[in-house]
C-alpha cells in the first residue's frame, strides 16, 4: 500500500527541523494588525508553546513519524486519527509532527470539547494556539479557509477506553465525513501507536455514574488517576490522502460506508505499526 | 418607492426614535448630510443643539402624539434606535417601553403605510456561550435571554421585528445586529472600557468584535436604500482578544476569579458603587461573535475605521 515510508525526505527540509522561530514564521496565519487571526490564534503564543511541544515530542515521547510526505504542504485537509490514552497527548504529538517534520510547517487545528470554554485559562490558552470549539460551523469555516484540521471521530469513547480494549477502534462518528464531502476535503488517516500505554487504565463505571462523568479511569500506580502520562514511545503513521465524493446529506448508511473505509485504513495502519514495534518504551 | 430619483424630488421624511441619545445624534448627523432625507426626531428627551431643519417631537413612544407623527402619512422610513438599555430602570418599565413601544411603532408603520423600517438590534441577542461557534450567522437562535433575563426585552424586540418582517411584506424591514458599538456613546461596552481599572475575569480573555459608532451610522444609511430588507449582522474591522483592547487603551485591569466576580459586583451594584451590571459578565467570559458577510454582500456594508481607530474612539472627547 505504500503507507509506511520510513523517514523519507528528512534532510531537504526548508526551515531546519527544530528551528522553532523559523518554523513559526513560516506558518501561514491570517492575522490582523494586532497579530491575531479570527479564531484567536497568535503566532507568538504558538512559538512559545511550540518550544514546550518540541520537548515533549522529541524527548518525552521520543516520537517517530512515518509518511511525512503524505502531509499536504498547503490546502484544506482533515487528519483523522485514533484517540486513546485518557489524556489528549495524541493530539499534541500529531500537532507536533505536522509542525516539526515536513518542509513546510503547518498548524493543526483541533476541535476542542465545549466545556473547555468554561475552564479558566484553558478557555483562551487553546484558542491562542489555534484550537477551536468543536462545532460543525467552525470546522466548515476553517476548511473553507484551507486550514488543516484534526478530528478524532471516536471522540470521548476513544480516549477513555480501558486498557483491555487498546488499539481497537471504537465507533466512528459521521460528522467528519459529512464535512469532508461538503467541502471536498482530502482525508489523511493517521495511526497513533504508543498513546494507549501512556495510561493503562481501567474504567470504574460505578464511580463514573456516581459523579456523573462519562468515565472514571484508574491507573495501577500513584496517584492512581491518570494525570501524568508514562513516557512511552510514540509512533505516528500518516497514510496517503483519501478522496471521497458524494452527497453530504446522504443517509447515515451511505456515509457510514465511507467512514468505515477510513476506519479500516487506520486499523490496518495500527496493525502494521504494532507489528513493527519492538517495545512499548523504545 | 421612488427609486433612482436624485435631487429635485422633495426629501423623504425619516423618523428617528432615540434621536437625543448619543448614538441617535451620531446617526442623525450622518443622515442629515444626505439631501435625500429630512429628519423627524422622536424622543422623550429634549434634543439640544439640533439643526433647525430637524423636526423634533419630545413625546413618549407609547403616547398618542407619537402616533400623530405617523398619521400624516408622509413618513418614508422609521429608524428605531429608541430601545432602552438603562439597567437602572425597573423591569416593568423597560418591558413596557421596549416591547410595548416597539410593537406600537410597527403597528403605525403598517397602518399608515411607512414603506421602510430599520431596527437597530444587537449581536448580543445571540448570547455569549461557551459552545458558540466562533461566528454566528443570522439564522442562529437568539439565546441571550436564557442566561440573563435582563436581555429578554432586547431579544423580544428583535423577535417582534422579525415577525413584522414576515407579516408586513409591503414594508421593507431591516434588522441590524451590530457588534459592540464603541465611540462617544454611553452603552455597556464603551462604559466598561472607560473604567480604570477594568475588571476582567481571571483566566478568561474572549475574542471580541467592535464597531465604530460612525460605521454603525453608515450601516443604517445603507439599510435605508430602497430594496434593502432582511436581517443582517454588522461587524467591525476584525476580532481581537479583550485584553488587547484594554492594552491599546492603556488601562489597568483587575483580574477577578469568576466565582467571586458576580457576588462582588452585585453587591457593588446594589450599593451604587459600580455601574456595571452583573449580567454582562458573560460577555467578558465567553465568545459572542457574528459573521457579517451577508451585510457586506447584500448591503455593501464595510467598516471604514480600523481596529485601532475603533478602540481609541472610546476615549475621544464627545463633541455633542
Amino acid at each position: 500500500m505504500g503507507v509506511v515510508d520510513r523517514l523519507r525526505g528528512k534532510r531537504d527540509a526548508a526551515p531546519a527541523k527544530d528551528d522553532i522561530a523559523a518554523r513559526s514564521r513560516a506558518l501561514v496565519v491570517r492575522q490582523n494588525e494586532y497579530g491575531y487571526d479570527p479564531f484567536g490564534l497568535s503566532r507568538d503564543h504558538v512559538k512559545n508553546a511550540a518550544r514546550v511541544m518540541r520537548w515533549i515530542y522529541r524527548y518525552y515521547f521520543r516520537a517517530q513519524a512515518y509518511g511525512i510526505e503524505n502531509i499536504p504542504p498547503s490546502g484544506r485537509v482533515l487528519f483523522i486519527a485514533n484517540h486513546s490514552g485518557q489524556l489528549p497527548f495524541d493530539g499534541l504529538v500529531i500537532g507536533g509532527a505536522v509542525f516539526l517534520e515536513p518542509p513546510q510547517p503547518r498548524l493543526v487545528r483541533s476541535m476542542v470539547e465545549h466545556f473547555v470554554g468554561t475552564v479558566p485559562f484553558a478557555s483562551y490558552f487553546f484558542s491562542r494556539l489555534g484550537q477551536v470549539t468543536g462545532t460543525p460551523e467552525n470546522c466548515r469555516r476553517l476548511l473553507q479557509e484551507d486550514e488543516a484540521i484534526l478530528v478524532f471521530p471516536e471522540g470521548a469513547r476513544g480516549i477513555s477506553k480501558p486498557f483491555s480494549k487498546r488499539y481497537q477502534l471504537a465507533d466512528f462518528g459521521l460528522g467528519f465525513m459529512r464535512l469532508a464531502l461538503e467541502n471536498r476535503t482530502p482525508i489523511v488517516p493517521v495511526a497513533v501507536i504508543g498513546a494507549e500505554e501512556q495510561a493503562p487504565a481501567i474504567n470504574l463505571r460505578s464511580i463514573a455514574k456516581l459523579v456523573g462523568a462519562p468515565s472514571f479511569p484508574v491507573v495501577p500506580y500513584p496517584p492512581f488517576v491518570p494525570l501524568v502520562p508514562l513516557p512511552t514511545k510514540y509512533r505516528l503513521y500518516f497514510g496517503e490522502a483519501m478522496h471521497f465524493t458524494g452527497d453530504p446529506d446522504d443517509d447515515d448508511e451511505a456515509l457510514d460506508e465511507k467512514a468505515r473505509a477510513v476506519k479500516h485504513r487506520i486499523q490496518s495502519m495500527i496493525h502494521l505499526g504494532l507489528r513493527e514495534r519492538k517495545h512499548v518504551f523504545w | 418607492m421612488s427609486s433612482g430619483s436624485d435631487a429635485g424630488a422633495a426629501p423623504k421624511k425619516i423618523v428617528i426614535t432615540g434621536i437625543a441619545g448619543r448614538l441617535g445624534r451620531v446617526v442623525a448627523r450622518r443622515l442629515h448630510r444626505d439631501p435625500r432625507y429630512s429628519l423627524v426626531g422622536l424622543d422623550r428627551r429634549p434634543f439640544p443643539g439640533r439643526p433647525k431643519d430637524v423636526e423634533h417631537h419630545q413625546v413618549d413612544l407609547r403616547s398618542k402624539k407619537a402616533r400623530d407623527v405617523f398619521r400624516s402619512g408622509e413618513i418614508a422610513a422609521l429608524v428605531h434606535l429608541g430601545v432602552m438599555h438603562d439597567p437602572r430602570s425597573t423591569p416593568a418599565e423597560l418591558y413596557s417601553w421596549n416591547v410595548g413601544g416597539t410593537s406600537r411603532l410597527l403597528d403605525y408603520c403598517q397602518t399608515y403605510g411607512v414603506p421602510k423600517v430599520v431596527l437597530l438590534s444587537s449581536a448580543n441577542v445571540y448570547g455569549p456561550r461557551p459552545d458558540n461557534p466562533q461566528f454566528l450567522t443570522e439564522d442562529a437562535p437568539l439565546l441571550a435571554a436564557q442566561r440573563f433575563p435582563q436581555m429578554r426585552d432586547l431579544v423580544e424586540v428583535d423577535h417582534l421585528a422579525s415577525t413584522f418582517f414576515w407579516k408586513a411584506r409591503a414594508v421593507e424591514t431591516v434588522i441590524l445586529r451590530p457588534v459592540h458599538i464603541l465611540g462617544t456613546v454611553h452603552n455597556a461596552p464603551s462604559n466598561y472600557l472607560r473604567l480604570d481599572p477594568i475588571p476582567m475575569l481571571l483566566g478568561f480573555d474572549p475574542m471580541v468584535q467592535l464597531i465604530h459608532e460612525l460605521d454603525v451610522a453608515e450601516a443604517i444609511s445603507a439599510a435605508l436604500a430602497p430594496g434593502a430588507r432582511g436581517i443582517y449582522n454588522v461587524v467591525g474591522p476584525g476580532e481581537v482578544p479583550l485584553s488587547v483592547v484594554i492594552k491599546e487603551l492603556g488601562r489597568r485591569t483587575v483580574p477577578i476569579p469568576h466565582p467571586l466576580a458576580k457576588p462582588l459586583y452585585w453587591a457593588a451594584w446594589r450599593l451604587g458603587l459600580s455601574g456595571y451590571p452583573v449580567a454582562e459578565f458573560d460577555f467578558i467570559r465567553y465568545v459572542c461573535m457574528v459573521d457579517g458577510h451577508r451585510a457586506e454582500r447584500e448591503l455593501n456594508i464595510r467598516p471604514r475605521h480600523s481596529l485601532r481607530e475603533t478602540i481609541r474612539a472610546v476615549d475621544e472627547p464627545s463633541d455633542v
